[in-house]
């Protein structure tokens, strides 16, 4: 029977279906473990929710789909960019355009007026009227001398309207200073008028910018302290997790384990009350005892304020942590670590009183070594972790890898983690290879997804490749 | 049964007394009309376990709660096997011959139900809650796995327990560890966190209804302020709401560095925290214009 709409459009490519699996697939490509079952979940909750709301759509699709808040986060950056991209796509495959149609009415607006606009519309955070007010700026100054990258455009438009962050700055006239700003407020602006940027971009060329990972731009060595300090605080977190799970798999197959009466008794039943089977208590994984040693001197410089910030993130996740910086001598931090909680503080208050320079402000690792076995010594033992991070540049110094080779032996587990790329490792005064004989692992880790990756390899992971 | 909407689920929760956001109404939503479990995670004190608990009282089901910890094994989360009593028909029933027996002690009324099962096996649908499944152990996870997708207990002796009715499943994380895909392939996901000021300002005129607005609002200005810093544990809502009723039975009209300094330890249980928080906080409140007695 013919439906009474008139014969149904063509089946393929078929609208939402595929946009929704490469969406899926696209998450997979960052990373995100997006399984069939996932999928299915999320045809079936978009089944429940109306259509017209876009929150209750992507809130759907995430609670289905992203399952961490890792996850969700590249979920919202994506989300997005997909769904505005497919739009965009469609709208070029069809012709639909509007162009002529948005030129008019911007020159004519008084700047002042517009940015008066803005401000409100910015400080009520009203998400329609932002994009509306964002296609007016661009119409009105933003095409003529247009530099055609989008990220110079924003700034430029931005500045052009007076917006900052922040308090603002009192009108010259005299009259009362203008509301502040709210940062995120004003991001979402930029937002907006990056989004309406774009898609003029796409209709004036009629292609897709190349879609390039997002994975890049998250995972960069954070290089100074306040850059991104949550991306390591992400990755030792992740390592607090995969260590605390560790060791799990082996429970129960050791000596010295006790009987469990109860289920022993329990079992017994089987056997008409004689216990002949007996049942032993779970063996509880251990505690990880962990002591960090941190290189911190200038040659290192860049990446010992990473290395600091793992220190730092380290020291909110593990109980017995005791952590080191040198450069000439050895100091332990620890205290400093436990007392004080601002990350800009600690780093200040390391370099003025640790008292690990001495006299030429250059690496002296036989003699951290030395320090370091003559005062913990006692304390290492098999159920220890040292961690060392440090280029292994010893200034043309004794690097006595004798005495770090006793620290290896007592230590239950040794990991290097080298600033510098491998491809650096053993030139110059670099003795890596000396060190690394004695490490149960040795790591390039100057990005967080090294970071990441020697989190795998720790916890016993497949390492990932890079 | 389940509801016709969002907005539904939503009212239904306020009526409980839980305000709940637009993505926790959803996934409430969701959870209902796909009959799916539920994972929340997100910092402790966010109201993770008290959704579970608002969703059994709108929904007008008993909730039945596992306490997740380390070592919990399926004898205390699923059912027993009542060996005293099996030893008791054994010694009674001595003059029956060797099958009744058998048969007879691996029946249903040996069985003790513990908290997974009695989600099950009620005549009446529940709202089962599993708190803190992060302090498991991975095995136990393994264990939940068919009990989450298919709602169905094996018991060897026995065969399969199926539920009859739907149970609402509400897993609680802390985040304290990963949990295993598999659980989490079976589950919707939520992130609840600290919520915004207006929606925290609304929760605590709903818990403390007699306090002023304009001490409210100021109330959870100052949390919002206490939850910027880097604290070792930031003060829940509940907390919040201790709060607003510490400063009803106080009387106060105002929060000034006095009555901040008195009453701190209701938000703040750290001894660094709260250095840092009278540090931070304490000096940026007007001082006491009342004198002091």
């Amino acid at each position: 029977m013919p439906s009474p709409y008139g014969p149904k459009p063509e089946a393929a490519p078929p609208g939402l279906t595929a946009k929704l699996l490469g969406f899926c697939e696209e998450l997979r490509s960052e990373g995100v473990a997006v399984g069939t079952s996932e999928i299915l979940d999320a045809f079936a909750a978009l089944e429940q929710v109306p259509w017209s709301s876009q929150d209750d759509f992507r809130e759907a699709l995430a609670a289905t789909i992203a399952k961490s808040q890792e996850d969700r986060r590249l979920f919202e950056l994506l989300f997005e960019r997909w769904f505005f991209r497919a739009a965009e796509l469609e709208a070029i495959e069809r012709g639909v355009g509007e162009r002529g149609q948005r030129q008019e009415g911007g020159e004519r607006l008084d700047l002042d007026e517009l940015s008066e606009q803005v401000r409100d519309a910015i400080v009520e955070g009203d998400d329609g009227q932002m994009r509306d007010l964002a296609r007016l700026a661009i119409a009105a100054f933003g095409r003529q001398e247009g530099s055609g990258v989008v990220g110079v455009d924003v700034q430029r438009i931005r500045r052009t309207l007076g917006l900052s962050a922040g308090a603002q700055q009192p009108a010259e006239d005299g009259a009362a200073a203008l509301p502040p700003i709210d940062r995120d407020q004003l991001n979402r602006f930029e937002r907006h008028l990056r989004r309406e940027l774009e898609r003029d971009l796409i209709e004036r060329t009629s292609t897709l910018p190349p879609s390039r990972p997002l994975a890049e731009l998250d995972r960069v060595l954070p290089t100074s302290p306040t850059q991104d300090l949550a991306a390591v605080h992400r990755a030792v977190s992740q390592m607090k997790r995969r260590l605390a799970t560790l060791g799990h798999e082996q429970r129960g197959r050791r000596k010295g384990r006790s009987v469990d009466v109860r289920r022993t008794m329990r079992a017994s039943l089987e056997t008409g009350g004689v216990p002949m089977h007996l049942r032993y208590r779970p063996k509880r994984p251990r505690r990880p005892e962990i002591y960090v040693l941190c290189d911190v001197s200038t040659s290192v410089t860049s990446a010992s304020v990473f290395f600091l910030s793992v220190l730092h993130a380290l020291h909110d996740s593990f109980r017995k942590l005791r952590s080191f910086v040198f450069i000439e001598r050895i100091s332990e931090v620890t205290e400093v670590f436990e007392h004080e909680r601002d990350f800009r503080v600690i780093a200040q208050r390391i370099s003025s009183e640790g008292g690990v320079a001495d006299v030429s402000g250059y690496t002296d690792y036989g003699r951290v070594w030395l320090e370091f076995l003559g005062e913990i010594s006692e304390e290492l033992d098999p159920r220890s972790t040292v961690i060392v991070l440090g280029d292994a540049r010893t200034n043309g110094r004794e690097p006595h890898a004798e005495v770090f080779a006793q620290i290896a032996e007592r230590a239950g587990r040794l990991f290097w983690l080298n600033p510098e790329p491998k491809l650096y490792w053993n030139y110059g005064d670099s003795v890596m290879a000396a060190y690394e004989r004695h490490c149960d692992g040795a790591f390039e880790c100057w990005t967080t997804r090294h970071l990441e990756n020697f989190v795998n390899v720790v916890a016993g992971g497949i390492p990932a490749n890079d | 049964m389940a509801p016709g909407s969002v907005a539904e689920v939503k009212e239904a929760l306020a009526g409980a007394g839980y305000l709940a956001d637009e993505s926790a109404a959803l996934v409430s939503f969701l959870a209902q009309r796909l009959d799916k479990p539920v994972l929340v995670e997100g910092p402790a004190g966010v109201g993770k376990t008290e959704l579970a608990k608002a969703l059994s009282r709108a929904t007008g089901r008993e909730l039945i709660r596992l306490q997740c910890y380390e070592g919990l094994d399926e004898a205390k989360a699923l059912y027993e096997w009542n060996y005293r009593k099996q030893l008791l028909r054994i010694q009674a029933g001595g003059e029956s011959g060797w099958e009744d027996v058998h048969d007879d002690i691996f029946a249903q009324e040996f069985l003790l139900e513990r908290p997974l099962m009695q989600a099950i096996a009620s005549p009446d649908p529940v709202v089962l809650l599993i708190d803190e499944i992060d302090k498991t152990d991975q095995e136990f996870e393994a264990m939940l796995l068919e009990l989450l997708s298919d709602f169905q207990i094996t018991i060897p002796e026995l065969g399969q327990v199926s539920a009859t009715t739907m149970p609402i499943v509400i897993l609680t994380s802390n985040n304290s560890r990963e949990l295993t895909e598999a659980l989490k392939r079976r589950c919707l996901y939520l992130w609840l966190d600290y919520p915004s000021l207006e929606r925290e300002m609304e929760i605590v005129r709903l818990h403390a209804p007699e306090l002023p607005e304009t001490l409210a609002r100021q109330l959870v200005e100052v949390i919002d302020m206490v939850r910027a810093l880097d604290l070792k544990k930031p003060p829940s809502i509940a907390e919040t709401i201790d709060w607003a009723r510490t400063l009803l039975l106080m009387g106060a009209e105002d929060i000034d560095r006095a009555t901040f300094e008195q009453s701190m330890s209701i938000i703040v249980k750290h001894r660094t925290d709260i250095d840092l928080v009278a540090e931070r906080v304490g000096m940026k409140l007007a001082e006491s214009v009342r004198p002091q007695t």
